[in-house]
């Protein structure tokens, strides 16, 4: 899923130490973030993060207080006339004319951004892609949450934008319409569009985000494609184990490739070097007599991440003031980010099992 | 960060962005769609009707009918007296022999002028106190704030928006009502005689600039206020005093100081509301389509 991270200066939008006030609070707190081309950019963090200033201020319609902010390597608040046309947006309210048919939406926008020539075969077209072809003579007072959101969504592409901005696009749809939507806006970057898109639901954000922005408080938490995230705070496969009898599984502490284990009555922990080790650990311990009642490869979901970077933002808030983050471990504890680039695999040694005593090993530490 | 991104920072406090020409085809997108959005609420447009209906028609119609057609009357005997008390140019105007017709042809050229001036102000003020925080209400601003219409097409298309429906209603009113008195009183006075120069300069002279200055000011408190009410409530106290004005110039230059008197009182009227149109341009920004503090 995960095309290429492109380097900051191909950004397509980026914001450099954006802060922005309303009266005395503080929306932006020297956010900086950059939205690369071509894939989706999810803007992920609770209501007040500052995900719809942020998206504010890359259109140009909002003017931050101090920072810098250029989309498409011009300045949205001196040259708003050349960044607009080239964007699409879709607030978190449809913002649609009620008394207007969806036709008339539809063309109202198309010609304030500048179509000019087959607006009519456009609207036809864009409303045959959502959906919506048949209701397009109806007042959009009449359509539904989910009409009208199918309508915002061709309304935004209506003059073929380099950059969608999605603001909460399924605030208040069902789950199949919220699905639909996710699905159409997946659809639009396989013409080479760029999506940003803000959201608290993790759920859309997993499986649809390239690039993940996780904001609170007006700034970013931490930045980057999912698999590089989880990486970076899982550098290790996580697995649970239990056994009838739970002892038996402490052996495995001490052998070669598992990087932490603990064991509590729940079952065991481990966290391996290689998950490809897992089939061999699993035969090792049946021949050795445990009797395993779960073997549970645990892949780290983006709701895992979200709240353990939460808990040490909060943390960290708590403590200073600040909101730079370290690696931690599914547990808690602080693990050494490895190098870029590497594999872990690469050299994978064979596995040579060693006979283990059966002290458990305390929480998070490494057995070896 | 680099010296050169230093140097282009945007702020608050940073360079305003270049002005940027005019697109007029875009300005008469935003007007058209109003007015498109306008022409679908019933409930608006029908109470402009019979407003316009009840005092150009109406209430017009039904007083000259009763002065001509029963023109003995002791009442009409009065009002043909006061009219004693108009300036000498006024009363050297009215024509007709008796009192009746006397009475009737100055209701018809000098009593009903305020009609032409309340009903154009009420009508468009009404619109545009809604326009700009009417956006706001609806969420509509965030489309408007991020699309590409530079705020001064905004404005000025939300502008004449708000201008047509009243001046296009006084003059379709105004229209019917010249074919109404003529119909009437035109009879008795040797012919069609209405609209006189003097209706004409006001039609075509004062009043715009008039609703022009109006509404300038009633955008601007739209642009400001956080509801539709409230810049309803707001709009009527800068309207009143100003119909107050327009009534007593129109007035008076209806009622003797002549055509001249009432091409200078456009004039100023004019200078007036160009100004408070360019200024009312700068109350309108993309924050405040957004509805967020500045």
């Amino acid at each position: 899923m995960h095309r290429q991270e492109h380097p900051d200066p191909a950004a397509l939008a980026r914001l450099d130490g954006v802060t922005h006030r309303f009266g005395d609070a503080i929306a932006l707190r020297d956010l900086s973030f950059a939205v690369p081309p071509g894939q989706i950019t999810v803007l992920l963090g609770p209501n007040g993060a500052g995900k719809t200033t942020a998206i504010r201020a890359i259109t140009g319609a909002l003017v931050p207080t101090s920072g810098e902010v250029r989309t498409f390597g011009l300045d949205p608040h001196r040259d708003g006339d050349r960044v607009r046309p080239r964007c699409g947006v879709v607030s978190a309210k449809p913002a649609l004319y009620e008394r207007l048919s969806g036709r008339d939406n539809l063309a109202y926008a198309g010609e304030l951004y500048g179509v000019r020539d087959g607006l009519d075969e456009r609207i036809d077209a864009a409303a045959e892609r959502f959906g919506i072809r048949d209701a397009l003579e109806q007042l959009v007072g009449g359509y539904s949450t989910g009409m009208k959101t199918r309508l915002a969504l061709a309304r935004s592409i209506l003059h073929d934008p380099e950059l969608l901005l999605f603001d909460e696009p399924t605030s208040g749809l069902d789950p199949e319409s919220a699905h639909a939507v996710l699905e159409l806006i997946r659809e639009m970057t396989h013409d080479g569009r760029t999506v940003v898109m803000c959201t608290h639901l993790l759920a859309e954000a997993e499986g649809l985000a390239d690039h993940i922005v996780m904001m609170e408080g007006g700034t970013v938490l931490v930045a980057g494609s999912p698999d590089e995230l989880t990486h970076r705070y899982w550098p290790h496969p996580v697995v649970h184990l239990d056994a009838e009898d739970g002892r038996l599984l402490d052996r495995i502490a001490s052998w070669e490739g598992v990087v932490a284990y603990r064991r509590d009555p729940s079952g065991a922990r481990l966290e391996l070097d290689d998950i490809r080790r897992l089939p061999d650990l699993v035969t090792s311990l049946c021949a050795d007599g445990a009797r395993l009642t779960r073997v549970d490869p645990h892949q780290p979901t983006l709701e895992d991440l979200y709240f353990t970077i939460r808990r040490q933002a909060s943390g960290r808030a708590g403590r200073d003031g600040s909101h730079a983050l370290d690696p931690i471990s599914p547990n808690g504890v602080q693990v050494p980010v490895p190098p870029t680039g590497s594999d872990p695999t690469a050299s994978m040694p064979r596995i040579d099992w060693p006979e283990h005593d059966g002290t458990p090993v305390p929480d998070g530490g490494n057995p070896r | 960060m680099t010296a050169t991104a230093n140097a282009t920072r945007v702020g608050r406090h940073g360079p305003a962005p270049a002005e940027r020409r005019l697109d007029r085809h875009r300005m008469w997108v935003v007007t058209r769609t109003e007015l498109r959005q306008l022409r679908k609420s019933r409930d608006y447009w029908i109470p402009m009707v019979l407003l316009g209906s009840i005092f150009f028609l109406i209430v017009p119609t039904i007083l000259l009918l009763i002065i001509t057609r029963v023109g003995s009357i002791p009442a009409v005997q009065q009002v043909s007296q006061t009219l004693e008390i108009l300036p000498e140019s006024a009363r050297s105007q009215i024509r007709g022999d008796d009192p009746a017709t006397k009475t009737s042809y100055a209701l018809a050229v000098f009593m009903f002028a305020p009609i032409a001036v309340v009903i154009p102000l009420t009508i468009s003020t009404a619109v545009g106190a809604a326009s700009l925080v009417g956006e706001r209400e609806r969420g509509t601003g965030e489309f408007l704030a991020h699309s590409p219409a530079s705020v001064r097409e905004i404005y000025l298309g939300k502008l004449i928006a708000s201008l047509v429906p009243g001046y296009a209603t006084t003059l379709v009113g105004f229209g019917v009502y010249s074919l109404s008195v003529n119909l009437i009183v035109g009879p008795d006075v040797g012919g069609w005689f209405f609209p006189t120069a003097e209706w004409l300069v006001m039609m075509f002279w004062i009043i715009p600039p008039f609703l022009l200055l109006a509404l300038s000011l009633v955008l601007r408190l739209s642009a400001r206020v956080r509801s539709t009410a409230a810049a309803q409530q707001a709009s009527g106290l800068i309207t009143l005093p100003l119909i107050g004005i327009a009534y007593s110039q129109a007035t008076g230059t209806l009622a003797g100081a002549g055509p001249e008197a009432g091409w200078i009182l456009g004039a100023v009227v004019w200078v007036v509301a160009s100004v408070s149109l360019h200024r009312g341009v700068r109350s309108v920004t993309r924050n405040r389509l957004l509805g967020v503090t500045q």
